[in-house]
C-alpha cells in the first residue's frame, strides 16, 4: 500500500478541478481515467467468474491498454442496456429527466474527497446517459456531441469502470435530486453492463463466489465457522464467566438469526456478534444460527440483480429448512437494503410456515415486518429496553463519548434513525451526534460501501470518507468523541482506517458491543473487562459478600 | 451555449422575417397548431414509453424515520408508509420542491483545526426555480384571455393579482418580470458555477434561451413594441376554433414581435416531451419518491421476476458432510460409512 | 403498460386540460371581433394607430401631469394644443365608456384602474370632478 498524504495535502488536492472544460459542456468526454496502482480495485479472478458462470470471462488488467474486450462486444452493451430500459422504468426515467441542475455535485463524497469532475452524481450518470443518448434517441443520433452524445469505444468502457467503482451506491444524490434520479440505480446497471463483457472486481466477486459455496463472503466452512464462535463464546466467558453454548443448523427453532460473516471474522465486528449471543443468552431467546446462512451480507447487491437474488434466496430456504417462524438480522448496511427493499420481492412470498414477527420476551408484535419476516436487531433491541426487559449499566461505557454513524443503507433505504439511537442511549451516557448535514438521512457513507472496502485503493477511500472523517475530526475535537458506534459491518472493517487517518484515537464499536459491556446478566461475574478484554475504566464493584452484585446501576 | 443561443435567435428572427414575406398563415397558424399537436402527441408517447416499463423494486429513498416500533414517531412524508403519505410527499415535490428544498453548498475552509468541509443552506436555486415555475403557471394562466370569451372571473382575478402593485400603464405583471429575471438567473448559474458549466449541455442553454426569448417578446409586445392586442385574441380566438384569420392589426412586418413570440413558444412546445423539460411529467413517475416505504409490510411484485437459482442446502452439505458430521453439526443426511461420528467439543 | 390505474386517467386528464379552450369553443357561438361605436368627430389628439397602441399611457401621463404637476395643456406630435382633462377632452367625444372603453377592455380582459378614483360617467356628458 502506498503512503497516504497527510489530511492537508489530501484535503488541498479534494478542491474540484475542470479539465478541458467548454462552454459546450462536452469537455469531459476528452478526458481519460488514468490507472495507475492505488486507482483502480483489482480485477477479478478468472476462476472466481468462471464458476460463478459469469458472461465472458477472460484475463485482463486495468493498467493495460487493450481490456481484451470479448468479440462484438458494442453489441452486447448495447443488447444488455436495452434489455435492462424495459426492465428498470427506474432506468429508462433517469436516462431521460435529469436537467443538470447541478444539486446533486456537492452531496457525493467521492467528489467532495477527490474533486474529480466525474465523480459527480450528475456527471457520473452521464457517461452512461451519454451512450443511451447516441443508441436509443433521436435527437442524440441526430445531433451527436451537439446532443451531448457519444459513440461507444472502448475508453468508454475503462472510463465506466473506474467511476462506476467510485460510487458507493449510498444514495446520498437521490435525497437531494429534486427528481429524485437515484445514481446507486445508475452504478448497479452500468456495473451489470460491465460484468456482461467479463469485467469485474477481485473484491466483490471473490465473495460473492465464497457466499455462493460455503455460505457467507469469507468462504468459512461449516466445521470452522462453529468453531470461531465457540473461541468468541470462550471470551464471553472470560468476561462475564458465563457459559454460552449457541445452536447451530438446528431445527425447530422459533427464530433464525442471519448476520453478516464479517462479525464472526475480525475485530472489531467479533465484539459486536459477541454481544449478539450474550444478549439472546440472557434473555432467553429461542433462536439458531445456519452456516449455510451464515451471510447476512449480499455482495450480489453490487454485481447484478440476478447474484443478489440467488445469495439471498438461501435466506428464506434455510428459515423453511429450519422450520423458524421469522429471521432477526443483524448490524448491517447493504444486507438490510437487500432485506428492506429487494429480498420480499425477489425471494417471497415467505414459506407458509413463517409468521409475523412477534417478541417472544416483550409480546410486541412487529407488524410493519409482516410480509419479509425479517427484523432489524436494533429494532428488537430497541423493544426489549423499551419494555424494560434488560438490566443495563450505562455506567461502564462512562469512558466513552460516542457518536454514532448512520449507515447509507438503513438511513435512506430503510429509514432505521431513531431505534439505535435508542439503544444508544440506553446502554451509554455520553451521546454525541455528528453535524446535522452528515447524520440520519443525510449521513455521508464510509467512503468503502458497495464493495469497495478493499486495501489496494486505500487512499482513495480515505478521499472517499473526507466527508465522514471530517465530521468526526469536528466532534472529536470539540466534544471529545473517543468512539463511534454503526450498525454495519462494512462499517466495522472500514471506519477503523478511516478514524486512524482522519480522527486517530477513536475507537469504532458496533451498536450490540456497547450494549453487552452495559447488559448485567444473571449470574454473571463482577465485570472487570470490556469484550476488548481491556480493563473497565468504572469496572462493576467486586461484592464483599453476597454474590449478587447489585444490579440497577443509576447514576 | 453559443450554438443554442443561435439556434433560439434564429427561430424567432426567422418567424419575423417569414411574417414580413407575408408567411403570417405559417407562423401564426400552422406552426402553433402543429406545435400543439406535437407537444400533445409527443408527452403521450413519452409517458407512454415510461408506463411500458415496469417498477421491478421497491426502491423509495427514505427521508425520514421509518414506521417500525409503536412508540417511536414515523415520518408520514419523508418516509411514507401509506399511500396518503405518498401522495403528501408527491404533493410537496411537484408543488413546493420539496428536495430541491434540503439543498447545501460544500464548502472548504481552513481554521486552526486544519482543513475543514462545512455545508452551508443553499436555498438560492430552490428559490428561482420556484419563482421560475410560477410565474410561468401565472403567465400561462394569464393567457387564457385570448383562447376564451367571455373571459372568465378566474382570469381576471389572476391578472389583478398579478397587477397588484399597479406600476405603470399597462399595469406591469410581475410574473412576467420575475420569469425573466428567474430564467436569466438559472443561465448565469450555469454559466458562472464551474461544476454546471463543466456539465451544461447545449440541451441545457437552448430551452433558458427559449424562455427568455418567449418572455422578453411578451413583455416587449406588452409594453413598448405594442401589438394591437384584439387583433391578437381574434387571431388566437380564430387558431382554437379552427377557423384560420390573419386580422389586420397583425399583418406582415407590424405583428413581427408576435410572431417571434408565437414561434418561439412553438418551439418550446415541440421541444418539451422531447427533452430534459420532460422532468415535468417525470417528476410523477420517480419510483424512488412515488413508492410507499412499507416493503417489509407489503411484497412488492416485480413482473419479471427470474425463477430461484441458488445453491441448496443439500447440494452444501453434499459438500461439507463429513466436515460437519466431524463438527457435530446436524445433518439432513447420515454420512457414508467408514467416518465416526463424535460431537466435537 | 404497468400502473396504468394511474396513468391512463392522468393522461386523460392532460389532455382534457390542454384541450379546454377547443371545446369551449366549439360550444359556445363563434367570436367575432366587437365592433366599436366610433364617436362622429373623426380627429383625436394624435393619429388613431398612435392612440390604439399608447391611449393607456396618454391617460397615465395625463394624471400625474395634471393632478401631481398641476400642467394642463397637453401638446401633441402635430403642434396642436389640448386641455389635459379626461372629462373634457377625451370624454366629450367618447362619451358612451360602455360602447367605446368597455367593449374592448371586456373581450381581452383589461381592467383598468381608471375607475377606481374617476367616478364613472353616465352615458351623458355630466359634470364630475376628478378626486384626489
Amino acid at each position: 500500500m502506498a503512503k497516504l498524504p497527510s489530511i492537508q495535502e489530501l484535503v488541498q488536492s479534494s478542491l474540484p478541478r475542470f479539465p478541458g472544460a467548454t462552454l459546450e459542456g462536452t469537455g469531459w468526454m476528452r478526458t481519460k481515467p488514468a490507472f495507475t496502482p492505488g486507482s483502480y480495485c483489482y480485477p477479478a479472478k478468472l476462476d472466481t467468474m468462471k464458476g460463478l458462470g459469469m458472461p465472458n470471462p477472460h484475463e485482463w488488467a486495468p493498467e493495460n491498454e487493450d481490456w481484451n474486450l470479448p468479440q462484438g462486444w458494442e453489441k452486447i452493451i448495447y443488447k444488455a442496456l436495452e434489455d435492462r430500459l424495459k426492465k428498470y422504468r427506474s432506468l429508462q426515467l433517469f436516462m431521460d429527466i435529469c436537467v443538470r441542475c447541478g444539486a446533486c455535485a456537492d452531496k457525493c463524497h467521492f467528489f467532495l474527497g477527490t474533486g474529480d469532475p466525474k465523480n459527480m452524481p450528475v456527471l457520473r450518470a452521464e457517461l452512461l446517459r451519454s451512450v443511451y443518448r447516441k443508441d436509443f434517441t433521436l435527437a442524440g443520433k441526430l445531433l451527436g456531441k451537439v446532443g451531448g452524445s457519444r459513440a461507444l469505444d472502448p475508453e468508454i468502457i475503462k472510463e465506466w469502470f473506474a467511476y462506476f467503482y467510485q460510487c458507493t451506491e449510498c444514495r446520498r444524490c437521490s435525497l437531494f435530486c429534486p427528481y429524485g434520479i437515484d445514481t446507486a440505480e445508475i452504478t448497479m446497471i452500468a456495473r451489470e453492463l460491465l460484468h456482461e463483457v467479463g469485467l469485474g472486481i477481485h473484491w466483490i466477486m471473490d465473495p460473492v463466489s465464497n457466499c455462493n459455496r460455503t455460505g457467507n463472503h469469507l468462504g468459512i466452512q461449516p466445521h470452522a465457522f462453529k468453531e470461531i464462535v465457540e473461541f468468541l463464546c470462550e471470551d464471553i466467558e472470560a468476561v462475564t464467566g458465563i457459559n454460552i453454548t449457541p445452536p447451530f443448523n438446528e431445527k425447530g427453532h422459533e427464530v433464525l438469526f442471519i448476520t453478516p460473516s464479517g462479525d464472526v471474522f475480525a475485530e472489531p465486528g467479533i465484539f459486536t456478534f459477541m454481544g449478539y449471543l450474550m444478549l439472546f443468552h440472557e434473555i432467553g431467546l429461542d433462536y439458531t444460527l445456519s452456516t449455510y446462512a451464515s451471510e447476512g451480507g449480499n455482495f450480489g447487491l453490487f454485481t447484478s440483480s440476478e447474484m443478489m437474488k440467488k445469495i439471498n434466496a438461501k435466506m428464506y430456504a434455510e428459515a423453511e429448512r429450519l422450520g423458524s417462524k421469522w429471521i432477526l438480522g443483524g448490524e448491517c448496511g447493504h444486507m438490510w437494503r437487500v432485506i428492506h427493499q429487494y429480498m420480499d420481492t425477489m425471494n417471497g412470498p415467505t414459506p407458509k410456515h413463517m409468521t409475523t414477527p412477534v417478541s417472544p420476551i416483550t409480546g410486541t408484535v412487529f407488524s410493519h415486518a409482516a410480509s419479509t419476516k425479517m427484523v432489524h436487531i436494533a429494532e428488537f433491541t430497541a423493544d426489549l429496553i423499551k419494555h424494560d426487559k434488560l438490566n443495563l449499566k450505562p455506567e461502564r461505557n462512562d469512558d466513552k463519548i460516542v457518536t454514532f454513524h448512520d449507515s447509507c443503507n438503513p438511513a435512506r433505504a430503510m429509514g432505521l434513525l431513531e431505534e439505535p439511537r435508542e439503544v444508544l442511549r440506553a446502554v451509554c451516557n455520553n451521546f454525541v451526534e455528528m453535524p446535522e448535514n452528515t447524520i440520519r438521512e443525510q449521513t455521508f457513507c464510509c467512503g468503502s460501501g458497495s464493495g469497495l472496502n478493499t486495501d489496494e485503493i486505500m487512499e482513495l477511500r480515505m478521499r472517499a470518507g473526507l466527508p465522514r472523517g471530517n465530521a468526526l475530526r469536528y466532534v472529536q475535537q470539540k466534544n471529545g468523541v473517543n468512539t463511534m458506534a454503526c450498525i454495519c459491518a462494512i462499517d466495522r472493517a472500514t471506519l477503523p482506517p478511516l478514524a486512524d487517518y482522519w480522527a486517530p484515537g477513536v475507537t469504532v464499536t458496533g451498536l450490540h458491543e456497547l450494549v453487552a459491556n452495559a447488559l448485567v446478566m444473571k449470574g454473571e461475574m463482577p465485570r472487570t473487562m470490556d469484550l476488548r478484554q481491556e480493563d473497565l475504566e468504572y469496572p462493576d464493584d467486586v461484592p464483599e459478600d453476597d454474590d449478587n452484585g447489585d444490579a440497577q446501576g443509576e447514576e | 451555449m453559443a450554438f443554442s443561443l443561435m439556434a433560439a435567435l434564429g427561430i424567432g428572427i426567422l418567424a419575423w422575417a417569414l411574417a414580413a414575406l407575408g408567411l403570417e398563415m405559417f407562423v401564426g397558424f400552422i406552426l402553433p397548431l402543429t406545435a400543439f399537436l406535437v407537444f400533445l402527441g409527443g408527452m403521450i408517447w413519452r409517458v407512454t414509453t415510461w408506463a411500458r416499463v415496469p417498477v421491478p423494486f421497491s426502491i423509495a429513498t427514505t427521508a425520514g424515520q421509518q414506521k417500525s416500533l409503536p412508540w417511536i414517531k414515523p415520518s408520514h412524508i419523508d418516509s411514507p408508509s401509506t399511500k396518503i403519505g405518498v401522495a403528501a410527499r408527491m404533493g410537496l415535490e411537484v408543488l413546493l420542491f420539496r428536495s430541491l428544498f434540503r439543498n447545501t453548498a460544500a464548502q472548504t475552509i481552513n481554521d486552526e483545526g486544519g482543513p475543514k468541509l462545512v455545508y452551508w443552506s443553499s436555498k438560492w436555486l430552490w428559490v428561482f426555480s420556484l419563482l421560475f415555475h410560477y410565474c410561468f403557471l401565472m403567465v400561462f394562466i394569464r393567457h387564457f384571455r385570448f383562447f376564451l370569451e367571455p373571459v372568465p372571473f378566474f382570469i381576471t382575478w389572476a391578472e389583478d393579482l398579478d397587477g397588484l402593485m399597479q406600476i405603470g400603464v399597462p399595469r406591469l405583471y410581475m410574473s412576467g418580470a420575475i420569469l425573466l429575471v428567474a430564467a436569466l438567473f438559472l443561465l448565469l448559474r450555469r454559466l458562472r458555477d464551474p461544476k454546471l458549466r463543466y456539465i451544461s449541455l447545449p440541451a441545457d442553454y437552448f430551452p433558458l434561451f427559449l424562455v427568455i426569448g418567449v418572455a422578453l417578446s411578451g413583455i416587449m409586445m406588452r409594453y413598448w413594441f405594442k401589438t394591437d392586442i384584439a387583433s391578437v385574441k381574434e387571431l388566437i380566438m380564430g387558431l382554437v376554433t379552427l377557423s384560420p384569420s390573419i386580422p389586420e392589426g397583425v399583418r406582415g412586418s407590424v405583428g413581427g414581435m408576435f410572431y417571434t413570440h408565437i414561434a418561439l413558444v412553438s418551439a418550446l412546445l415541440i421541444y418539451l416531451p422531447f427533452s430534459k423539460l420532460a422532468h415535468s411529467a417525470g417528476l410523477l413517475f420517480s419510483p424512488t419518491r412515488n413508492m410507499p416505504t412499507n416493503t417489509r409490510e407489503v411484497r412488492h411484485v416485480n413482473p419479471w421476476n427470474p425463477p430461484k437459482k441458488y445453491r441448496t442446502y443439500a447440494e452444501y452439505e453434499d459438500d461439507f458432510r463429513d466436515a460437519m458430521a466431524e463438527a457435530g453439526l446436524p445433518l439432513e443426511k447420515e454420512p457414508a460409512p467408514g467416518l465416526h461420528e463424535e460431537t466435537a467439543q | 403498460m404497468y400502473n396504468a390505474r394511474y396513468i391512463i386517467p392522468g393522461i386523460i386528464l392532460f389532455v382534457v386540460i390542454f384541450t379546454v379552450p377547443f371545446w369551449i369553443n366549439i360550444c359556445t357561438p363563434e367570436y367575432s371581433r366587437p365592433e366599436l361605436v366610433l364617436p362622429a368627430e373623426k380627429d383625436c389628439i394624435e393619429p388613431v394607430e398612435y392612440m390604439r397602441a399608447e391611449h393607456m399611457r396618454i391617460l397615465n401621463e395625463w394624471r400625474d401631469a395634471a393632478l401631481r404637476d398641476g400642467k394642463r395643456v397637453y401638446i401633441a406630435t402635430d403642434g396642436r394644443q389640448w386641455d389635459i382633462n379626461l372629462q373634457n377632452t377625451c370624454m366629450s367625444c367618447h362619451t358612451d365608456k360602455v360602447a367605446f372603453c368597455d367593449t374592448c377592455h371586456d373581450t381581452n380582459s383589461v381592467t383598468p384602474y381608471c375607475w377606481d378614483c374617476h367616478i364613472e360617467p353616465q352615458t351623458a356628458p355630466a359634470a364630475g370632478g376628478a378626486k384626489q
